[in-house]
């Protein structure tokens, strides 16, 4: 096991190597002269000329890789354009938002796929079958968008149920430690702000979850589904086993293995889902960050974005591969 | 093998019902001019955030603009934004998985690492940096949505004609003197076409949804345009009064990529050998 892990991460270090330099030649080919935008436009060209030179942007663009590398690896991408803040410190107060936003959406989407999966595998063909596969496909053809500013529209809107927009009450002080709000609130035995956070995550999570919702359901179904045909679940039943514990015990641990894996790569949808809604909900996370640092030319955050939010997608990857081989045996790449 | 394809597809009801809701579209933004009663760019000040009526049949936007008439002519724009895009990812994709089939070893390891990079970035993000080089931008976006996407097409095509370049008919054209060009293109190519159209229809659909995402977030078409992405954006500020201006687009989209995803699962089963029962 430690060698398939070793492996693995041996194996991400040309991908990791390949991401700096993605996001390094993608900075480099962006319009416009660094120096010059944190000048402003009334700086003089002596100015700009001595900026770029400290900045290392006229030296030549291997030169300039291996200080992004550095600086990439310190952490260091500078300030914010807009906040003259640090990029990193704007990144990863972002990214707790998101990864409370990604795991509320993850546990509604697993809270009422797997069960739905696996009443439609057992009930194939039903009506119940039917009418959840049609519903998955619609679910994938929804735009995420959309579902969040139906459910804002309804719920926040009309019936008042939840909050508008923000991840806490403006009213509700939180005193913050980790960065994670349900954490802090927790921490600090502050209950009314942790029940304003959840109620805050609820119709985000809700619209972010419909996708791997779908997706998850017509795993379940079709994994279990398929190990229902093997010979041990054929074996189990003409040895008279009951068809609930044939389900549950033969049946249901194999099928959950596929699923775990598509759990595991939602990670990448679930980002992309949340910069979308994020934007619905004015949520400050990572999603947000991303569409204002874009949109503002804030590169410095762009840079430290893009870097973190890959990094991150790699090691999910790789922790959902290493979890799968662990779990099964067989598996031995 | 033709003839099962089709036989197999044809029994589909939900591939008939996608390609129906496809054929739809098509005709609508075929004849837009015909089937739109108003102007689709036209502001009207005096007929601002009207509720859908019989002139109006889904209502109009902030500028007095005939939203059934917008989405109309946004079916133009869905259409282009899912062929441009997946156009470029095929194109891109297709070219740098033959190559790395073909050829293999520092080809191979060159092109799929790089296919490896750019799968690590969350496909949405790595539009936004495209775009942040080229420019927002309806064309740039399908543009950056082709180029997110063609690491898909590398990977389906590369593993196809890794089993395809091996067959006989490619040495016996090889032993003929075949180029390198004639037998990608004419041999190997041709016979790994049945995953790429499965994954060209399912694309379309995922291109259309990512095109109005980048729309809605000004990303995209920028204004006047009657995209729809932009159309559900700009109806953010009047979900309650006028919740009609975000709902249209929104389920025109909804429709047009559940066209495209039917079609697509319904394809895919048919060109899969292995579930056909009879």
């Amino acid at each position: 096991m430690l060698e398939y892990i070793i492996k693995r991460v041996v194996a991400l270090i040309p991908v990791l190597f390949g991401i700096t330099l993605l996001v390094f030649l993608a900075m480099h080919f962006v319009p416009g002269d660094v120096a010059q935008t944190l000048i402003g436009e009334k700086g003089g060209q002596e100015e700009v000329v001595k900026l770029r030179h400290e900045l290392g942007l006229d030296k030549p663009l291997y030169v300039q890789y291996g200080i992004f590398l550095e600086r990439a690896l310190t952490g260091n991408f500078g300030v914010s354009y807009q906040t003259m803040e640090p990029a990193t410190s704007a990144v990863m107060r972002a990214f707790p938002v998101t990864i409370q936003l990604s795991l509320v959406a993850i546990f509604f989407s697993l809270v009422i796929a797997i069960p739905a999966g696996i009443f439609a595998a057992v009930r194939q063909y039903s009506i119940f079958d039917n009418l959840l596969m049609g519903g998955a496909v619609l679910g994938i053809s929804m735009p995420v968008f959309w579902t969040a500013v139906l459910l804002m529209m309804l719920f926040s809107l009309r019936l008042r149920w939840f909050p508008f927009t923000g991840i806490i009450s403006n009213s509700i002080s939180l005193h913050q430690i980790t960065g994670f709000q349900l954490i802090d609130a927790a921490i600090t035995g502050n209950w009314r702000a942790f029940s304003d956070v959840l109620r805050h995550l609820i119709l985000p999570g809700i619209a972010l979850g419909a996708l791997p919702m779908a997706i998850i359901a017509r795993m379940m179904r079709s994994s279990l589904l398929e190990v229902l045909q093997k010979d041990y679940v054929n074996t189990a039943r003409a040895k008279g086993v009951r068809e609930l514990k044939v389900i549950n015990k033969h049946a249901l641990r194999n099928a959950l293995l596929p699923v775990i894996t598509v759990v595991g790569l939602q990670f990448g949808n679930l980002l992309c889902g949340a910069i979308l809604t994020e934007t619905v909900f004015a949520m400050p996370g990572i999603g947000r960050l991303a569409v204002t640092s874009i949109l503002f030319r804030d590169y410095p955050v762009v840079e430290a974005l893009v870097l973190f939010t890959a990094l991150a997608v790699v090691i999910v990857n790789l922790m959902v591969d290493v979890s799968y081989a662990y779990i099964d045996p067989r598996i031995r790449y | 093998m033709l003839a099962i394809t089709i036989k197999q597809f044809l029994r589909s009801k939900a591939g008939i019902a996608g390609f129906a809701i496809i054929a739809v579209i098509l005709i609508l933004a075929a004849s837009a001019s015909f089937v739109a009663p108003y102007n689709p760019t036209e502001q009207s000040f005096t007929q601002q955030l009207l509720s859908p009526s019989a002139s109006h049949f889904m209502g109009t936007d902030r500028y007095g603009r005939d939203i059934f008439s917008r989405i109309v002519y946004g079916t133009r724009y869905a259409l282009l934004s899912g062929l441009l895009a997946d156009g470029v990812a095929l194109g891109i994709g297709c070219l740098l998985g033959l190559l790395a089939a073909f050829y293999g070893g520092w080809w191979d390891f060159a092109i799929m690492r790089g296919v490896d990079v750019m799968m690590a970035f969350p496909y949405l993000l790595l539009a936004m940096l495209t775009i942040a080089i080229l420019g927002p931008g309806l064309i740039n976006a399908m543009i950056a949505i082709g180029i997110v996407y063609a690491p898909q097409y590398a990977r389906i095509l590369r593993s196809s004609v890794l089993s395809i370049k091996e067959n006989d008919y490619v040495s016996a054209a090889r032993a003929m003197g075949a180029s390198d060009t004639r037998i990608m293109l004419q041999h190997i190519l041709l016979n790994a076409m049945a995953p790429i159209i499965v994954q060209a229809t399912l694309t379309a659909g995922a291109a259309i949804i990512e095109a109005a995402g980048l729309g809605f977030l000004g990303l995209g078409a920028q204004p006047p345009t009657p995209e729809w992405g932009a159309m559900l954006s700009g109806g953010r500020d009047f979900m309650l009064s006028a919740p009609w201006i975000a709902t249209f687009p929104g389920l025109a989209i909804a429709v047009t990529v559940l066209g495209f995803n039917l079609l697509g699962d319904s394809l895919r089963d048919s060109l899969d050998p292995t579930l056909h029962r009879h």
